[in-house]
């Protein structure tokens, strides 16, 4: 069952990346690659469970954290142009 | 009490792993990055929960079961707020709501053989 579900995942991932190689904006891509990282913790998670090895749960948490701060960095310099330098 | 706990966790891990393929395909062919929001929400949410809940019955009471509510507690907190920043940043740069998104045969420069509409 847990290979049911991490196929289903990998699936999702693959319609992602498709959304994130020809997105007409450079939004599509960031929202792309955002929903591509969640997906990426949920396969971290699972592929612990089917390994036999729940320290992946760690890998998991760690991804979620820089997955949220990368996509904010770039949502940021899309936005304003810089990281927020002084001016 | 076993099998049971078995089926309801199979029943959630494969609800969850749909909900991602429907995201996916949602991503791929609704029009425009506000449509497209719709979709990502049901990964970040209802896929993410269901496979959190699946993975959660499977480890029983344990360390386990605190690092998948860890997990689960953040992308409560964060896939709201990646999706507001999002569209906030998207309608500042100019994008309309009201578009009907790129139709087959102008994609500028992605596909250098347009294929004829």
């Amino acid at each position: 069952m847990m290979l049911l579900a991490c196929l289903l995942v990998v699936l999702g991932m693959a319609l992602t990346l498709i959304r994130a190689v020809r997105g007409p904006t450079v939004y599509d891509r960031i929202l792309a690659v955002n929903v591509y990282g969640t997906m990426t913790v949920m396969l971290i998670a699972l592929l612990g469970f089917l390994a036999g090895r729940p320290d992946f749960l760690d890998l998991a948490l760690v991804y979620a954290l820089l997955n949220f701060v990368g996509t904010l960095a770039a949502l940021k310099f899309f936005k304003h142009g810089h990281l927020g330098e002084e001016r | 009490m076993n099998l049971a706990i078995d089926i309801a966790s199979w029943l959630l891990l494969a609800a969850g792993g749909s909900l991602m393929v429907v995201s996916g395909l949602g991503l791929v062919r609704l029009p425009n990055v506000f449509a497209r929001l719709h979709a990502a929400g049901l990964a970040d949410t209802g896929g993410s929960a269901l496979l959190l809940l699946g993975m959660a019955l499977q480890a029983g009471w344990s360390l386990v079961t605190v690092k998948l509510v860890l997990i689960g507690i953040f992308l409560f907190f964060t896939a709201p707020t990646a999706g507001h920043a999002l569209a906030h940043a998207a309608l500042l740069g100019g994008i309309s709501p009201d578009d009907k998104g790129e139709s087959e045969d102008d994609d500028e420069d992605d596909s250098p053989d347009g294929r004829g509409g």
